[in-house]
């Protein structure tokens, strides 16, 4: 979708603001709600593409407006009524339905360690042929889905390099819908900033983009640049 | 370590941001339905906390770049094959299932930003600074990545290039800065100290002198 979170060459957003001696969490609320959206994903109910998705779909006035952690537990409410794991009143009252079952947690405190030491691979093993080799001229693809994509606006319709495969990823644009994996190669691919930018750009630098086979198309001979 | 010249009245810098005031409340609330509900374990929580606060942060990737830097071997798996390299020193998981390390040099400088959303290397970083998941941050870093570098006091020559990783996939970036000159005697461990966040981002350079400072 074209929303506000595809920010990439906006300008307007003010200075960029350095803090001394960050701490991890601001408030003790910021890890609880790091921590819940977590341990609720572990239920498997939705992707980690569908939560980006649901962030990105929070209004775009409120989306700059809020802090990281608050459009987090935004999108985890939403994720968890439309999930079923706790309706609407639940979540206005704080206490659960009378009757409703006690459940067992997936992610215990035993497991925490095995969870974030093996992670959560979007990568898949599977022999997909690859459509571009290193040095491939491309084209990102001018789309403008309502759903979610990770082909930024930016990118669209500009001429790149194929720099790496990365190997083979499940495909956000359905996997966040629940549309079923589509796996396919990722790419590194150089675009340069006059490209992008035009020539107020240094014509030394260049923005790499990783994007899936599906935002790419063939754009005839091999690079010279 | 004055980076932000003239940008040091953080409190003021954050008021747009300020959360309402309700909203921890609402956490609470929330953490206490699904707790009550028996969907979250409230020590899992405790764990999953401690670990991004005292466990997993950016003392990691200087680990790693400290190791490439005395050990050539290293490096060159390092370049070639991160996840391999960081496991050899213990690291990886969670946000860093597929590390790729650029390398800094004299003629190219590397920066990291996620455009779309806030990805960040967890697994050898931590859990991201606000700045980096700020829209100014995100929005400039594609398009103007020398004003950005400036506004973090780090002016580059003309003759460098500059690449940008926008970190739209599952792909995580580390920045292997250059190692600074004077540093020949200096320990794997005392080079590590050196290292600060900012520097594995791209915003920043190892300076021999902030020695123990790495933010």
């Amino acid at each position: 979708m074209n929303g506000v979170h595809d920010m990439g060459g906006m300008h307007g957003m003010g200075p960029i603001e350095w803090e001394k001696n960050e701490p991890v969490f601001h408030a003790p609320w910021e890890g609880r709600a790091y921590a819940l959206s977590l341990a609720m994903g572990c239920w498997e109910k939705w992707t980690l593409d569908a939560l980006r998705h649901q962030i990105e779909r929070i209004p775009a006035a409120d989306y700059l407006r809020m802090q990281y952690y608050e459009k987090w537990v935004t999108a985890l409410i939403e994720l968890t009524v439309t999930a079923g794991l706790a309706s609407g009143d639940e979540i206005e009252s704080g206490v659960p339905a009378l009757g409703s079952p006690k459940l067992s947690p997936p992610l215990t405190v035993e497991n925490v360690p095995a969870m974030i030491s093996n992670g959560a691979s979007a990568s898949r093993d599977l022999p997909i042929i690859s459509r571009f080799q290193k040095g491939a001229r491309v084209r990102a693809r001018n789309i403008n889905p309502t759903g979610h994509t990770r082909l930024p606006r930016y990118a669209r319709g500009k001429l790149g390099t194929i720099h790496l495969d990365h190997g083979v990823f499940v495909f956000p644009d359905t996997n966040a819908h629940f549309l079923g994996e589509e796996p396919q190669h990722v790419y590194s691919v150089r675009f340069t900033a006059r490209e992008l930018w035009g020539d107020q750009a240094s014509p030394r630098d260049a923005v790499y983009i990783d994007l899936w086979d599906e935002y790419l198309e063939a754009a005839g001979s091999k690079s010279t640049e | 370590m004055d980076k932000m010249s003239g940008r040091q009245d953080s409190e003021h810098d954050h008021e747009h941001q300020a959360v309402p005031s309700d909203f921890a409340l609402r956490v609470k609330s929330l953490e206490s339905l699904l707790v009550e509900k028996g969907l979250v374990d409230p020590a899992a929580l405790d764990a999953l906390i401690d670990t991004y606060q005292h466990k997993v942060g950016p003392r990691n990737g200087a680990r790693v770049v400290a190791r490439a830097w005395v050990d050539p071997a290293y490096r060159q798996r390092l370049l070639t094959d991160a996840d391999a390299a960081i496991a050899e020193l213990g690291y990886g998981g969670l946000q860093g299932e597929h590390m790729v390390v650029v390398e800094n040099t004299s003629k190219v400088h590397n920066v990291v930003v996620c455009t779309l959303c806030s990805c960040y290397p967890w697994a050898v970083l931590g859990l991201p600074p606000v700045w980096y998941k700020s829209a100014p941050y995100r929005s400039r870093a594609v398009i103007d990545p020398r004003g950005v570098l400036r506004e973090f006091g780090l002016k580059l020559a003309e003759d460098v290039e500059v690449r940008v990783w926008d970190s739209t996939a599952e792909l995580r970036y580390l920045v292997l800065p250059e190692r600074p000159a004077g540093t020949e005697q200096m320990s794997e461990a005392e080079l590590a100290a050196l290292v600060s966040r900012d520097a594995m981002v791209g915003v920043a350079k190892v300076v021999p002198t902030e020695k123990g400072a790495a933010a």
